[in-house]
């Protein structure tokens, strides 16, 4: 259950790079920093790979429930009437 | 000079012949002024002043044609309108009705357009305050647009190139003419009641100002200032700006630039990811690499401790087999100086003087009791010696010779004249061995 924004992950996996890049930690904080960016980067990676393509266009009925269906993408031709 | 008397006309009459020639000759004309005096009561009407520098003439728009005014009146503008010159008699004043205004200089859409980025930013609309910030990855996109334009054509390729697998949602709406805007308005609310939108894209291609001015309504500038949920517009092209895009909290030039600002590559993300992955990999090897170097360099630069620990052994053993005989010589001079101690405490022991003094006492003691006994044995000779002289001169040697002492009674007096005695006294007299008791019976001198 990804809670975490993607950004804030990608965020703080990207600090967290900096600041083992410059190396000034001892070597358990590094290991434990480490730790977290890896997890991160594997929850980033998930969160990209998530999700199924799925295009729909609602339908303009008369009851509350927003009902949808598959929305054709038509193969893209130069022109097309408004 | 006399009044000629035949044409009298009453008011009425002469007002009624104006106003017959003012409107045959004035039944449609444009006339170009500058607008002031606008009053617009309750029943709709508009009343203002058309005037120039030189004259000026009322005018009036009628509610009903009211209605088709795009933009708002206001005093000080230039406008040329379209209309006919009545006569109000029971005023006596004339007027222009008009039937078209429209703003001199610019366009009528293009002054409500004015009017409306006015108005809407000092409500503050358009401020960058308000502005919500898109998210990196979304997982749902809504589109607010015309199923069968270009623009959603547009949108889906460019998405589905950049990142395929995110959902997209459309509210398909008509983009221009009557009550579209509404439309749209509509459409931006109802997609902030689907669940699980992340952002939403109002899209519409390219078109004149009046094909876009749906996008240019106050409804729909509010339906997106009010969207809980980041909205992107992506109206015409690059050169068309509409109120729609200053609301929105990201103006995308056309709806392929929407495409690309709200997805990133997923490729360059998946790419970045891994190259950050790596960055963290190297990073954490490169630490420990230097972790080792350091602890070898340290090793290297500690002494070896069995050699320290060899060389202060033998330390230690050196200065102990020092120490030991210092001590123990120390020792000897301080048991000695015990021992010494204890021998001149000894020699004060209170029992040696006790017997010394015993001793001595004793010594003493017979010294003098020999001493006291030679006193004796010397008195004694002296005694004796003196006895013998004294026993020679004793009168009871005398007496032994035959001499006697006469004792006057009871007083023991020493007789030594007869004189003291009378005849008939006592007398005791005292012989060599033995004594007498006498009476006088007589005295001879």
């Amino acid at each position: 259950m990804a809670t975490k924004r993607f950004e804030d992950s990608l965020k703080r996996l990207e600090d967290i790079v900096k600041k083992l890049e410059e190396g000034d930690l001892s070597l358990e904080e590094s290991l434990k920093l480490f730790e977290e960016g890896i997890k991160l980067s594997r929850l980033c990676t998930r969160q990209l790979e998530e999700a199924e393509k799925k295009v729909e266009i609602l339908l303009k009925g008369g009851g509350k429930e927003f009902e949808t269906r598959p929305f054709m993408v038509e193969d893209g031709t130069a022109e097309h009437e408004e | 000079m006399y009044l000629d008397y035949k044409k009298i006309l009453t008011v009425s009459e002469l007002t009624q012949q104006i106003k017959q020639r003012l409107e045959e000759g004035f039944r449609e004309i444009w006339v170009e002024g500058e607008l002031s005096n606008l009053r617009s009561p309750s029943s709709g009407h508009y009343y203002f002043t058309l005037k120039d520098d030189k004259s000026q003439m009322r005018a009036v728009i009628f509610r009903f044609m009211g209605r088709f005014l795009k933009f708002a009146l206001q005093d000080g503008l230039s406008v040329i309108c379209r209309g006919r010159v009545t006569v109000y008699e029971p005023r006596g004043e004339y007027q222009l009705i008009l039937d078209y205004i429209e703003p001199k200089g610019i366009g009528a859409l293009q002054l409500a357009f004015e009017q409306l980025k006015e108005k809407l930013k000092r409500e503050g609309l358009f401020d960058p305050a308000h502005k919500k910030p898109l998210p990196l990855l979304p997982k749902k996109i809504g589109i607010v647009t015309s199923p069968s334009g270009a623009a959603i054509q547009d949108l889906l390729q460019v998405i589905g190139r950049r990142f395929p697998t995110v959902e997209i949602l459309i509210n398909p709406v008509r983009v221009q003419g009557e009550g579209a805007a509404q439309e749209i308005a509509t459409a931006i609310e109802e997609l902030n009641r689907v669940s699980g939108i992340d952002v939403i894209i109002v899209a519409r291609g390219g078109g004149s100002l009046e094909d876009l001015w749906a996008f240019n309504e106050e409804v729909v500038a509010r339906a997106i200032f009010r969207s809980a949920i980041p909205t992107i517009s992506a109206v015409g092209h690059e050169i068309d700006f509409t109120i729609a895009d200053f609301v929105a909290d990201l103006r995308a030039p056309t709806p392929s630039v929407a495409g690309e600002l709200v997805v990133r590559d997923k490729a360059e993300l998946t790419h970045l990811i891994g190259s950050l992955s790596d960055r963290l990999g190297n990073a954490m090897i490169h630490q420990l690499e230097g972790g080792k170097k350091q602890l070898t360099f340290l090793k290297k630069s500690v002494p070896d401790l069995r050699l320290i620990v060899g060389d202060l052994q033998l330390r230690v053993d050196d200065l102990s087999s020092r120490l030991v005989p210092r001590v123990t010589h120390g020792l000897q001079l301080k048991r000695e100086r015990l021992k010494g101690m204890r021998l001149r405490l000894l020699l004060r022991n209170p029992a040696l003087l006790i017997k010394d003094c015993r001793k001595t006492i004793s010594l003493c003691e017979k010294g003098l009791v020999d001493s006291t006994r030679q006193c004796i044995d010397h008195a004694r000779q002296l005694i004796e010696r003196d006895v013998g002289k004294l026993s020679s001169l004793s009168p009871l040697q005398v007496l032994q010779r035959g001499y006697s002492i006469t004792r006057k009674l009871p007083s023991y007096q020493i007789v030594k004249e007869s004189g003291t005695l009378s005849e008939g006294e006592r007398v005791n007299v005292v012989l060599g061995k033995g004594e007498l008791f006498c009476q006088v019976e007589k005295i001879t001198h």
